[in-house]
């Protein structure tokens, strides 16, 4: 009846494992009944989790992201805690234990951490960016997210109920094959990445879509903002890579659950087959995460340093060829596999290559400040802070892609401060830096800077004093994924990476307060004018937060920067002669059902309840054809109804400038 | 219209900013000068063989060749973001957004660069390849290694003799390694010699190594592989010719031989398994693991599986 699922699953084996089964189920209910005592089910129901709009879409995302930052963030202060005192002992976690945590803060941090942070950002930001009402498919839109749930709530299960994975983020074969990972841990890695990684194949179409086809009047591809135009290449590598992944990962199951030789040796299967195509998608995805951080920190540096953008044209080629040669390296995470030397360097050729273009992007950004007005808010501090980094990380990079080095180094913890240098500043500063500068687009008042200033130098000082001593250990000969140690000379190492992390703790809780004070002085800080950076694209020029419908009358673009030039020319806040009734989407829950059902089938998948499998699939066939056959999806906001608002908007703007006139 | 007045008086959180920016580099320079007196003899850094010298020595040219594009962005990042301050020294030309030649020069001196390090590391590859042998004239110790459940074993063919989680050789002779894994995925490496490379059960790899001079060296796999993973390391201790004959001389005198039943019990998982020497090696051991998984049967009858719990 229940599979495998028996009373065993419930984690009494360990006080630690007890302990994070604990903390989630008593967080998820201290939430219900905040929620419940406040009443407020019904208008989380019908304002947010069924809605459509791409904003609050993109805020559930983000929402989603801290979140599951918080949870990878605590599987890395338990790994640094440990390898601090377990030399010679076994520390605090036995193996197997210590094993799931470094399964998951991998899974967790790519999949559901970084994916959500990013694709919510795209979500709130790049409709708006081009001139549009919301994305091209507003419907799938919400399935995306709710795929994503139901992936991160599978992770958040596994906590509970059973194990995870401890075959590392990559599941390499034959280890996770059934004959040597029998238990529930890899089926829970595989579904919940399975899921998710549908969403975000369907975000990738949604994105393409939208860039393609809903520009303003105007806009051309060489007048796309540059964030647009890494989100168009990042969103092209989701749909090209994210499928290598499902195929490679459905094999997996297909081997678990059936018995198939993908990747056992009998029967002609072979497990290098599993890590060719486990890196076709896993090297791209790199550049999906780190692309639009790209993006992100081109818009912050020319508005801060108040200025044009250098070299735009160079910066989209750039992009590009970052993109299209992103397929081409993914044997350099495995050089060790005993390629021949022709096959091992021609990949480490084609990854060096990658740096070119990457390199030519950082001197873009300092020749955009170079003649600028540079103020320092928190967002131009992160994007300072990531260049000085991310060029130690490509440092670094380009070394691991000599061969001959990357023998010595690989599966070091070399290796493992490399990516973590890489996609920190790469990707999660890109993202700080977003949060920061787009706030006040999302929610109407700008983030406290004090606070935000000193989440970003625990950040940034937390990141190398956890990092550098794991360059160090790298060439100590220290493994990656070791539960304890038998070398006294690394103990000190260790020690000094556990403060790095407990630093960039406390860079964790200066982001929290962050959003506390800001959220307590909100009236303080509201942004009145919908631009409060002076910003240079169109996201700037609708009110904060922006109404439904985004733009009431459609921009006209005329140049790269357009708000910029709209400031310019005095034509940013001409009201329209007449207002039209504007269509939008209707809000559907029917993306929250399918999530959910996707939760139970990968679930069901775990434990083997077929019962239940089927059941869930044909819950979600089932909505697929009513929503299918739904004939309204749309509504009609009337022509007065948008006055109303609008008007509204244009009072605000002439008091704040008279405020301003006055101050 | 609307526009936010930009601060024309000196902006204090710029130069808070750029205390706090020494102050850390401070702090991590004393770091990073204190961690590097202990990293003089880390096993990369000082290597004990021509193969991890030779790794080491194109390791230190690209990072050398890179300095050249590392250190102005250093320079550029502090400089500009100092001088264009706003309310800083620095000329302000909103509008300036292009220039060819800077233009060509981030994107040929980077690709010339990389044009360089590319001719490296084309040879490099080539001269370092694991597969090839070391020095073609002189005869070199062939040993046989199959990594198992958490350990690993070495069989001498010629010497006839085997032994777990210690491989002793001659300095300054060639060491030519074949390399299989009897359970999951493994990789092998000594840090100080050189290495690495995985091994894969049905497969083999090949490894060729050498050691100037006597002495001992940390060996281990460094591909996760489960519970015993963290302890399965080995000894590899380089000794002189005479040394080597007498060690193989007793390890012949172990008084175990490793026959298939004998090579079945030693290969069930077991952790931190002490050192242990085999005389009589089947013939044909090393190709009988191997084979075993490239027929029908696959690893599904292997004796892991019922002992390893989820």
């Amino acid at each position: 009846m229940l599979g495998r699922l028996t009373l065993d699953a419930l984690p009494f084996y360990s006080w630690v494992a007890m302990g994070g089964a604990l903390v989630t189920v008593l967080g998820g209910l201290a939430i219900a009944l905040v929620i419940t005592m406040m009443g407020k089910w019904r208008y989380i129901w019908s304002e947010w989790l069924t809605s459509l709009d791409h904003k609050r879409i993109g805020i559930m995302y983000v929402m989603l992201a801290l979140v599951m930052l918080l949870r990878g963030f605590i599987d890395a202060l338990m790994m640094r805690a440990q390898q601090a005192v377990a030399l010679n002992s076994d520390g605090y976690l036995p193996p197997d234990h210590f094993d799931q945590i470094f399964s998951s803060h991998g899974t967790i941090m790519i999949f559901f951490m970084a994916m959500p942070f990013l694709t919510g950002l795209i979500n709130i930001i790049m409709p708006q960016q081009i001139g549009s009402r919301d994305v091209a498919f507003p419907f799938l839109n919400s399935v995306s997210l709710w795929l994503t749930a139901a992936g991160a709530g599978l992770m958040l299960v596994s906590l509970v109920i059973g194990k995870f994975s401890t075959a590392g983020w990559t599941g390499y074969p034959p280890y996770s094959g059934a004959a040597y990972s029998p238990g529930v841990g890899v089926d829970y890695w595989i579904w919940s990445i399975q899921v998710s990684g549908i969403g975000t194949t369907l975000s990738g179409i949604n994105f393409i879509v939208t860039i393609l086809k809903r520009r303003a009047p105007g806009m051309t591809f060489m007048r796309m903002p540059m964030f647009t135009w890494t989100v168009l290449c990042s969103s092209v590598l989701m749909i090209f890579a994210f499928p290598a992944l499902t195929v490679v990962v459905s094999m997996l199951a297909l081997d678990r659950i059936f018995g198939m030789h993908f990747f056992t040796n009998a029967d002609g299967g072979n497990m290098m087959n599993y890590v060719n195509l486990i890196w076709i998608w896993g090297h791209p995805e790199v550049y999906i995460l780190i692309l639009p951080a790209f993006g992100i920190f081109s818009e912050v540096v020319a508005t801060f340093s108040a200025k044009r953008l250098f070299g735009y044209p160079s910066l989209v080629y750039a992009t590009a060829v970052i993109a299209l040669l992103s397929f081409t390296v993914w044997l350099h995470h495995f050089f060790t596999m005993g390629a021949s030397a022709n096959v091992n360097a021609f990949f480490g050729v084609a990854t060096m290559v990658i740096a070119v273009p990457t390199g030519v992007k950082v001197f873009d950004w300092l020749m955009t400040m170079y003649r600028g007005r540079i103020t320092f808010h928190p967002s131009m501090k992160w994007t300072l802070g990531f260049m000085v980094t991310f060029v130690i990380g490509g440092m670094t990079g380009v070394l691991l892609a000599l061969p001959p080095a990357d023998y010595l180094m690989h599966n070091s913890t070399f290796l493992v401060a490399h990516f973590h240098n890489m996609l920190i500043p790469g990707a999660l500063f890109g993202y700080f830096a977003a949060y920061m500068y787009w706030f006040p687009k999302a929610f109407g008042f700008t983030l406290d800077a004090r606070w935000g200033t000193r989440a970003f130098w625990f950040w940034v000082v937390g990141f190398y004093i956890a990092f550098m001593p794991l360059y160090a250990l790298g060439f100590m000969g220290m493994s990656r994924r070791m539960e304890h140690y038998n070398i006294a000379e690394w103990q000190p190492f260790l020690v000094t990476a556990a403060v790095g992390a407990v630093l960039v703790l406390i860079g964790i809780v200066c982001l929290g307060m962050q959003l506390y004070v800001s959220i307590r002085d909100r009236d303080a800080n509201r942004d009145t004018t919908g631009d409060p950076w002076n910003g240079r694209t169109l996201e700037w020029l609708a009110a904060s937060p922006p109404p439904p419908y985004n733009f009431a009358v459609v921009p006209e673009v005329r140049s790269l920067d357009a708000f910029h030039e709209m400031k310019q020319r005095g034509e940013a806040y001409r009201r329209p002669e007449r207002y039209e009734d504007i269509e939008m989407p209707k809000n559907s829950g029917i993306g929250v059902v399918i999530g959910v059902a996707a939760g139970v089938f990968g679930f069901a998948m775990v434990w083997q309840i077929g019962w239940a499998a089927i059941g869930a699939g044909l819950v979600i066939l089932a909505a697929l054809v009513v929503r299918s056959s739904q004939e309204e999806t749309e509504t009609v906001m009337p022509a007065a109804e948008v006055k109303r608002i609008e008007d509204a908007r244009f009072a605000a703007l002439s008091a704040s400038r008279r405020e301003e006139v006055a101050a | 219209m609307n526009r936010r007045a930009m601060p024309e008086r000196p902006d204090g959180s710029a130069v808070r900013f750029f205390l706090r920016a020494g102050g850390a580099a401070a702090v991590l320079a004393a770091v990073v000068v204190l961690t590097g007196c202990s990293l003089v003899s880390a096993p990369i850094l000082d290597p004990k063989g021509p193969v991890a010298l030779a790794e080491r020595n194109l390791l230190f040219t690209a990072v050398g060749l890179m300095l050249i594009v590392i250190i102005p962005v250093f320079v550029m990042a502090g400089v500009f973001a100092w001088r264009y301050r706003a309310g800083g020294p620095g000329k302000y030309a909103p509008d300036w957004a292009y220039s060819g030649l800077i233009d060509a020069a981030i994107w040929l001196v980077p690709a010339a660069i990389v044009v360089a390090l590319g001719v490296a590391l084309w040879q490099a590859t080539h001269a370092l390849d694991p597969y090839r042998q070391l020095d073609p004239t002189r005869e070199a110790l062939e040993v046989e290694v199959i990594a198992q459940d958490w350990k690993w074993l070495f069989i001498y063919p010629e010497q006839d003799i085997a032994s777990v989680n210690e491989l002793v050789f001659p300095a300054g002779k060639p060491l030519s390694l074949r390399i299989t894994s009897d359970t999951v995925m493994n990789s092998f490496f000594i840090p100080a010699l050189g290495g690495q490379i995985f091994a894969m059960a049905g497969m083999q790899t090949r490894l060729n190594l050498l050691a100037d001079a006597q002495g001992q060296f940390m060996g281990r796999n460094t591909q996760y592989s489960g519970d015993g993973f963290a302890d399965q390391h080995f000894t590899a201790i380089a000794v002189s010719e005479a040394d080597f004959e007498r060690w193989v001389a007793e390890a012949g005198q172990a008084g175990q031989g490793l026959d298939m039943d004998a090579y079945a019990a030693l290969a069930t998982p077991s952790i931190a398994h002490p050192v242990t020497y085999y005389s009589d090696v089947e013939e044909g051991l090393f190709d009988a693991v191997i084979a075993k998984y490239i027929q029908g049967e696959g690893h599904m009858a292997h004796a892991r599986s019922a002992s390893e719990g989820d």
